[in-house]
């Protein structure tokens, strides 16, 4: 049960109007005014971002819960370590995914990668370098993000990677930039409402080792599980007719659905996972960097940068988000 | 001495005497004079003469049909089995190759795939009408011919999907490759595997020694010999011409017997050492390398959306296990002269054949080679140029893949002919003797008749 009220207060904050969003973002403003006077401003977080011990920067007095776990640094544009180095390099270089439709996916007949994912890594290297910003964009999979950002061989990871507090121990996240959560994908003309008991005695598909298998593993609604190594290959058991129903997040649900005009997500997303921007731990001042762009990614109402990536890749097959998730800072 | 049996037979069954009781009292009472043991030896020598020559033609008959068998028949199939097996693991490599080049598949690409699917459907069919009744390889053909439509039916659907350029149609090539990996391959293996038991079954009675021939020659020999020891007790002739004409044939069909044989053997078994193991071991390097190259591909499909249970790669895992059967080393870098090309070396028993193996060797080597600077572009993030390492034009794996095929290929001629010229050889050795000997056994039993009949003339 609290997992669904969770659910439905991230729902409200993702389609909250835009105006709040605008009121948050005029609050975090005005709480940073100190934090960018100067370098002996007594800000919170001031001291911790640039001094010395910029290694144990991420706020280590708040203990990481599901509840806090999508707070993040305020945004600052000063020029640090990482942002320099970049600069420097004259290159960002971006790790991203190239198998999933509408996010970050290599079209076979073009070679280039687009979706969501791109558009906003580009934003944020234009950000940093200026307008023709030269963006080498990494094809890590999923295990590698972790590895490949300690490792500094990628500056940070676009890829729809959700926060959660196991991963913050490794990496630094910027705010949230999409609210994702599990949610049921089934053929349109199926009876399956939502996760509920309409999954009773279907067969339903999940990647292995994913949140919907844990989710299924807890409340299965009397369904029988099928795993298969990746999310998209359940959409191959399900035109098969070898599942009937589909437990993912929404974002893959939609580019499952974006593939398949016979197939549309079902009810609301049940379980509560933010998206953001991945970092090397140590580059606090790139976090800060990120989220600045983030709150001008995310400004500009209907005719944001947010709202118009939004309309380009996804509404299509995942409507009625209004805006993006207003970001939750630590600090 | 004579009133002993008559008394006997009247005491047991007076007036109710079988025809088989009367029999057995003429011979003993035959036997009691000289003429009448002569008849009895001449009509058992005559006799056992004769045995000889029928077991000789009936066993030799039967070890020359499996020789035919396994010549004709067993080994092609095995053949047949093999490239069902080729057939099949082609498609799928060329397939997940197509893939990789982008939206439009190339020609070749796609008449090569049409040309493996269309070998393995028509030697299926071909299988299927030779199959002697053997439940083993019965059942794989079925699944086989159940499960290749399937396999077809998700490529193709794999294709219509990358030519949208949607990326289901890269889920739907793992499939296609899953149910390849998982059912359709093991299957074409267990029809190789039984067919290839056939061969080996084959081999083994056309090789095993013809032994009721052989106990019979003995013996006739034997009792020839003492008949003629006999005569020349009784009447100081050293030769009676005609046991002697009976014992020369005799021992003339047991010696061709053991030599032919002899010879046969041989021959087959050359044909087993040095062409049908390194056959075997041959095409199960081609499978091996097969199945390398189309992990390395699916590596490029799949894009690391497939791992193992320890994070790595599910695809790259597969090719270095792969690498490890064909060439032993680790996979990753150098091979070693172990796994299957090692085994096929040693195998190769001319220069020829060490020749071709060797040449896959460092074929092998090189695409190992290639493969890590693939790999090592592609875990940079430079997509472009793994996949110009795997397909392109400048010294890709592709190229290495295709000399190693190549290679082994010829060894597989090679071996084939070499097979071939020692199973026929063999085949030749036991040529005209079913009918050499039973000729030969008429002859003598002809000359043991008459060598008797020349002594018995004596008596009258």
């Amino acid at each position: 049960m609290r997992m669904r009220a969770r659910a439905l207060v991230n729902l409200r904050a993702a389609l909250a109007p835009v105006a709040a969003g605008v009121c948050v973002m005029a609050a975090a403003a005005a709480v940073l005014v100190p934090t960018l006077g100067g370098d002996g401003a007594p800000g919170p977080a001031a001291p911790r971002a640039y001094g010395p011990g910029a290694a144990h920067a991420a706020p280590a007095a708040a203990k990481c819960t599901p509840r806090n776990a999508a707070e993040s640094l305020r945004p600052s544009s000063d020029d640090g370590a990482a942002v320099k180095r970049i600069k420097e390099k004259g290159q960002l270089v971006v790790g991203v995914d190239q198998n999933t439709y509408r996010w970050g996916y290599r079209n076979p007949n073009t070679g280039k990668l687009e979706g969501f994912d791109i558009d906003l890594a580009r934003a944020i290297a234009e950000d940093i370098l200026g307008p023709d910003a030269k963006v080498v964009f990494q094809a890590v999979p999923t295990n590698q993000r972790v590895p490949a950002l300690q490792k500094r061989t990628v500056d940070m990871v676009v890829r729809t990677m959700t926060i959660n507090c196991a991963r913050k121990e490794q990496v630094a996240f910027s705010t949230a930039y999409f609210q994702a959560g599990q949610q049921v994908l089934a053929p349109k003309k199926s009876k399956i409402e939502a996760f509920d008991d309409s999954l009773r005695g279907k067969r339903v598909c999940t990647a292995a080792g994913s949140t919907g298998e844990s989710e299924l593993a807890a409340r299965s609604h009397g369904a029988k599980v099928l795993t298969v190594p990746n999310q998209l290959d359940c959409l191959v058991r399900l035109q098969l007719g070898e599942a009937d129903a589909v437990v993912t997040d929404n974002a893959l649900g939609a580019a499952q659905a974006a593939q398949d005009p016979a197939v549309e997500l079902k009810g609301e997303p049940f379980t509560d996972e933010p998206y953001g921007v991945a970092m090397n731990k140590d580059d606090t001042d790139l976090v800060r960097r990120v989220n600045k762009v983030l709150d001008d990614y995310r400004g500009g109402g209907a005719d944001s940068a947010w709202m118009r990536a939004y309309r380009t890749w996804l509404k299509a097959d995942l409507p009625g988000i209004s805006g993006p998730p207003s970001p939750e800072y630590g600090d | 001495m004579s009133s002993v049996p008559t008394s006997s037979v009247s005491a047991s069954a007076p007036g109710r005497r079988t025809a088989w009781a009367d029999g057995l009292d003429e011979l003993r009472a035959a036997a009691t004079t000289e003429p009448g043991r002569l008849r009895v030896i001449g009509a058992v020598l005559a006799l056992l003469v004769l045995v000889f020559g029928a077991a000789t033609a009936w066993q030799v008959a039967d070890r020359a049909a499996a020789a035919d068998d396994v010549v004709e028949r067993s080994q092609p199939l095995s053949a047949d089995a093999a490239s069902i097996y080729r057939s099949l693991a082609d498609a799928d490599t060329t397939a997940a190759g197509g893939f990789l080049s982008g939206g439009e598949e190339s020609r070749a690409t796609r008449q090569r795939y049409a040309a493996d699917i269309a070998t393995a459907s028509q030697l299926l069919v071909k299988a299927s009408a030779n199959t002697r009744g053997s439940d083993a390889a019965g059942r794989q053909m079925a699944k086989l011919n159940s499960l290749l439509p399937r396999y077809t039916g998700l490529v193709e659907t794999a294709r219509t999907n990358n030519r949208q350029g949607l990326p289901l149609g890269g889920a739907y090539l793992r499939y296609a490759n899953d149910q390849m990996r998982k059912e359709l391959l093991p299957a074409a293996r267990a029809l190789y595997d039984a067919e290839t038991e056939r061969l080996a079954a084959d081999y083994d009675s056309a090789k095993a020694w013809p032994w009721w021939a052989l106990a019979a020659g003995v013996l006739a020999i034997g009792v020839l010999g003492w008949a003629q020891r006999r005569h020349f007790r009784r009447t100081n002739r050293v030769f009676n011409q005609g046991l002697l004409a009976a014992t020369a044939a005799s021992v003339a069909v047991l010696l061709w017997l053991v030599v032919g044989h002899a010879v046969a053997r041989a021959g087959l078994s050359d044909s087993y050492d040095q062409g049908a193991r390194s056959l075997r071991v041959l095409n199960e390097a081609r499978i091996d390398a097969l199945q390398a190259r189309g992990d390395e591909n699916l590596t490029l499909v799949a894009r690391g959306a497939v791992l193992t249970s320890d994070q790595q790669d599910f695809y790259e895992v597969g090719f270095r296990s792969g690498m490890r059967d064909l060439a032993a080393g680790d996979g990753r870098g150098r091979a070693a002269e172990g796994g299957r090309l090692g085994e096929a070396l040693a195998l190769a028993d001319d220069e020829a054949g060490r020749e071709a193996v060797r040449d896959a060797l460092a074929q092998v080597r090189q695409w190992q080679e290639r493969h890590a600077e693939a790999r090592a572009a592609d875990d940079r993030g430079d997509y472009d140029q793994a996949l110009a390492k795997v397909i392109g034009s400048d010294r890709p794996t592709r190229e290495s893949f295709d000399r190693v095929d190549a290679a082994l290929q010829r060894a597989l001629v090679h071996e084939q002919e070499e097979f071939r010229s020692a199973a026929d050889g063999g085949r030749g050795a036991l040529g005209g003797l079913a009918v050499g000997a039973a000729v030969l056994a008429v002859v003598a039993a002809a000359g043991a008749v008459l060598g008797i009949g020349r002594r018995l003339s004596e008596y009258r």
